[in-house]
């Protein structure tokens, strides 16, 4: 099976598995080594991918929480990611789907319109999270916040489920909006 | 020495760094040891310069004394010019001369002279037989122009010309034409390729830039790259499209190879294209005239951000033939046209 679905395995005990997927392997890497700083009892596990489908005949742990990373000065970067989400089962964007803008910061050297993220993050009902990754200070920051989602996806803060996050993060700028 | 001389002179030292002045004075070899030694090299600039300006006024420098100062100075700092690159060639069948630079060198200065009466043209001699040219054109009635000289690298073993852009380009045909008969020579024809590296653009055209490729280390260096990515990573790190990216590891070094990349600024593509459109109907698919557009790629090392775009995941690898045929075909200018 080609589509990525969110309950196909068994959790591992105590772990959380993010799963990364962007074209530009540095950041993702430079990322994925911010997040595991980070203090956190669950144990953590960082899949990094170029684009989905993942290759088929691997061993891997159920994953919890998928973050589509596009940098906003390669058209390039967009186009993977629009191709990767056609291979992610529905069910996963009930609050385990986030997307992360880099390259916003050098506006000159950016191609895509910000609206256009929005849009796209809008369309799939999920989080958008801005960070430029080539900044140290930001990437810390985004990382803390990428970890303590991955724990509630994983299940492992009682009380709080992938659900109730991804209704308390819908951005209240344009609610008619997107009823509409 | 008339005031005109001295300025020249003068304004020649300035352009000189001071980290690099008795490096430059003493190639230059017109003031002797014993005058440099009476100069204070630690005062301020413009008084050295002022010092060594009265010293050159002592010994008599003439133009073409200043002239070598300058290609010195340039030689040094070869940067500063963007270069052209021309290719003579002889008739078929033509004997081969044995190559005489004296007489290539008043050949040389002989056509010009015919056809300019002012021009100053000096000569210095560099290494692997080849020669500076310095030429500082003026007309039938006005001195030459000491400050717009061109430089003409010639390498004497080979057919190809260096030159720095000139402008005052209608000149250009009248040195080209010097330059052919001079060295015995048919034709001369300028090739799409520029850049302000000397040295890369020498690279590529004498095919030196793949020296350092060893064809029996392929396999090894890429298992102890992947041995090197195994060490440095976390255990909790796991790169899923690992086949992924060892195919375009080697993509790219079957294309770039291991050597360093020559030094280039810029590609330009110049599109005389139809347009083509997968709509029936479009409007501008009914042109009959080809669309003109220019693509320019620019950056401080051309080549080498070619080579780390599909590794660092810009672009998918193999990149386009358009782009990684710089170097094999000796060429930054290209023209396309529908077949």
């Amino acid at each position: 099976m080609s589509v990525l679905r969110p309950l196909d395995k068994q959790p591992g005990l105590n772990t959380a598995t993010i799963l990364l997927v962007g074209t530009e392997d540095a950041l993702l890497q430079q990322l994925a080594d911010s997040m595991l700083k980070e203090d956190c009892a669950s144990e953590l596990k960082v899949h990094l991918a170029r684009s989905l489908p993942l290759p088929s005949n691997v061993n891997r742990p159920r994953i919890d929480l998928i973050v589509f990373v596009v940098n906003l000065h390669s058209k390039y970067s967009l186009r993977n990611v629009e191709e990767s989400l056609h291979h992610v089962d529905t069910t996963f964007f009930l609050g385990k789907v986030g997307f992360l803008i880099t390259g916003a910061g050098r506006e000159g050297h950016c191609s895509i319109h910000r609206n256009t993220v929005v849009r796209l993050a809008r369309t799939y009902r999920s989080p958008l999270l801005f960070c430029d990754l080539e900044v140290e200070g930001f990437r810390a920051a985004v990382a803390q916040r990428l970890v303590r989602m991955l724990q509630i996806c994983a299940g492992h803060v009682p009380g709080v489920s992938a659900l109730n996050l991804l209704s308390l993060l819908r951005s209240s700028e344009n609610p008619a909006l997107e009823d509409v | 020495m008339d005031e005109t001389l001295a300025e020249f002179i003068k304004r020649t030292i300035l352009k000189i760094p001071m980290t690099e002045m008795m490096t430059v004075l003493k190639a230059w070899d017109f003031l002797s040891e014993k005058q440099l030694q009476t100069v204070n090299f630690r005062q301020r600039k413009e008084s050295l310069v002022h010092d060594l300006v009265l010293l050159c006024e002592e010994k008599r420098a003439s133009v073409h004394d200043a002239a070598l100062l300058d290609i010195i100075y340039t030689q040094f700092h070869r940067h500063q010019k963007v270069w052209d690159v021309f290719q003579m060639s002889k008739e078929p069948g033509e004997d081969i001369d044995l190559f005489d630079m004296e007489q290539f060198k008043s050949s040389f200065v002989k056509i010009l002279r015919r056809a300019l009466r002012n021009v100053t043209v000096s000569f210095r001699d560099a290494e692997e037989n080849s020669v500076w040219i310095r030429i500082a054109w003026g007309t039938q009635y006005r001195k030459p122009n000491q400050y717009k000289p061109v430089y003409v690298v010639y390498y004497s073993q080979t057919p190809y010309v260096f030159t720095s852009s000139c402008q005052l380009k209608s000149n250009i045909p009248l040195l080209g034409q010097a330059l052919t008969v001079a060295s015995n020579h048919h034709k001369i024809v300028k090739m799409d390729l520029r850049s302000r590296y000397l040295d890369s653009l020498k690279a590529i055209v004498f095919k030196q830039y793949n020296r350092n490729f060893e064809t029996h280390n392929t396999t090894v260096p890429l298992q102890e790259r992947t041995l090197e990515l195994d060490i440095h990573m976390d255990s909790r790190i796991i790169h899923e499209n690992r086949i992924e990216k060892e195919r375009v590891q080697r993509v790219t070094q079957e294309t770039f190879g291991d050597y360093p990349q020559p030094r280039l600024e810029f590609a330009q593509y110049k599109l005389e294209t139809k347009f083509k459109s997968d709509f029936n109907g479009d409007i501008l698919a009914e042109r009959k005239e080809p669309l003109r557009c220019l693509i320019k790629f620019s950056s401080p090392h051309l080549l080498e951000a070619l080579k780390a775009l599909a590794p660092a995941g810009i672009a998918d690898a193999p990149l386009s033939p358009l782009l990684t045929c710089i170097p094999n075909k000796g060429m930054n200018y290209f023209k396309i046209r529908d077949k």
